[in-house]
């Protein structure tokens, strides 16, 4: 089964994934049953930014903190982490434009919608992560069909 | 005490994002990209995140009050309307754009600072937006 999944998806890490997924979701569980409440990543940011209510200043801070904090101590662990970025700066800026309107007018992203919500049955978060996972294939699939590779 | 666990929360948070590869833009759309050379990696990052997150709803329905705060601070889960199915859209078009959403942004500015950096000073500006053209102030 393990074999036939990495001959079809051949650049896929399913144990990496999960693995990562697990400490994720361990996070999401930390800020509920603590401080009691949602480890939303971009809620957080607009709070830090002053740009909405929400938790107290410090929590989101320093939540915020902890995330490249995190990915710094298992890049010293594995040896670094890939990443191939979009090299189109313009491109990056227009897509986090887009992600800073949206996630303010929707009220979360991944982590509060996708994690958070999903695992709570949250009918509003359903709807929402199945409607970002649909405009995201969409976008992808028009930007390659437009020339890709940006 | 509070403070320390939304610390450690985030630093979990980071320690995932990099351990599972959503912190490569690269196989984020790889993920979205179903008519082309699909890469289900980030379905497996879901499912064992929503996996643990359904054991820690199932004990927070059974607890009065979070570890360390009076009352537990929740978002209601049934307004579906049209603010909530817009964002989510144009949210949806900025994460195939950039194949990036705003962790694994976050956490990338100590490894790219400028790709990562022009991301997220534009997100902050299209929130700072959002926030001046709103009228129903959160």
């Amino acid at each position: 089964m393990f074999d036939w999944f990495m001959q079809t998806f051949p650049d896929s890490q399913p144990l990496h994934g999960l693995a990562g997924g697990v400490l994720i979701g361990l996070a999401g569980a930390v800020m509920l049953l603590g401080p009691g409440r949602i480890a939303g990543i971009s809620g957080m940011t607009a709070r830090v930014a002053g740009l909405s209510g929400g938790a107290p200043w410090p929590l989101a801070a320093l939540f915020l903190a902890g995330l490249p904090a995190g990915a710094l101590a298992v890049a010293a662990l594995i040896g670094g982490i890939p990443a191939q970025f979009p090299p189109s700066l313009v491109l990056l800026a227009i897509a986090g434009l887009v992600t800073g309107v949206g996630t303010r007018l929707g009220s979360g992203c991944t982590s509060g919608h996708g994690v958070c919500g999903l695992s709570r049955l949250s009918p509003r978060s359903i709807v929402a992560t199945l409607t970002f996972i649909a405009t995201g294939m969409v976008t992808v699939a028009l930007v390659n069909a437009l020339g890709g590779g940006i | 005490m509070r403070n320390l666990m939304a610390l450690l929360s985030g630093l979990l948070f980071g320690a995932g994002l990099a351990l599972s590869g959503m912190m490569n833009p690269a196989r984020v759309r790889g993920f979205l990209d179903i008519a082309g050379d699909w890469d289900p990696t980030l379905a497996f990052v879901m499912g064992g995140a929503v996996l643990v997150m359904a054991f820690a709803w199932a004990l927070q329905r059974r607890m009065h009050r979070p570890l360390a705060c009076e009352d537990f601070a929740l978002p209601g889960t049934r307004l579906i309307d049209a603010r909530l199915i817009g964002g989510a859209a144009l949210f949806g078009v900025g994460w195939g754009l950039g194949g990036l959403c705003p962790g694994p942004a976050i956490a990338s500015l100590v490894f790219h600072p400028l790709s990562a950096g022009v991301f997220v000073v534009a997100m902050l500006a299209g929130m700072l937006a959002f926030r001046l053209v709103d009228t129903r102030r959160g």
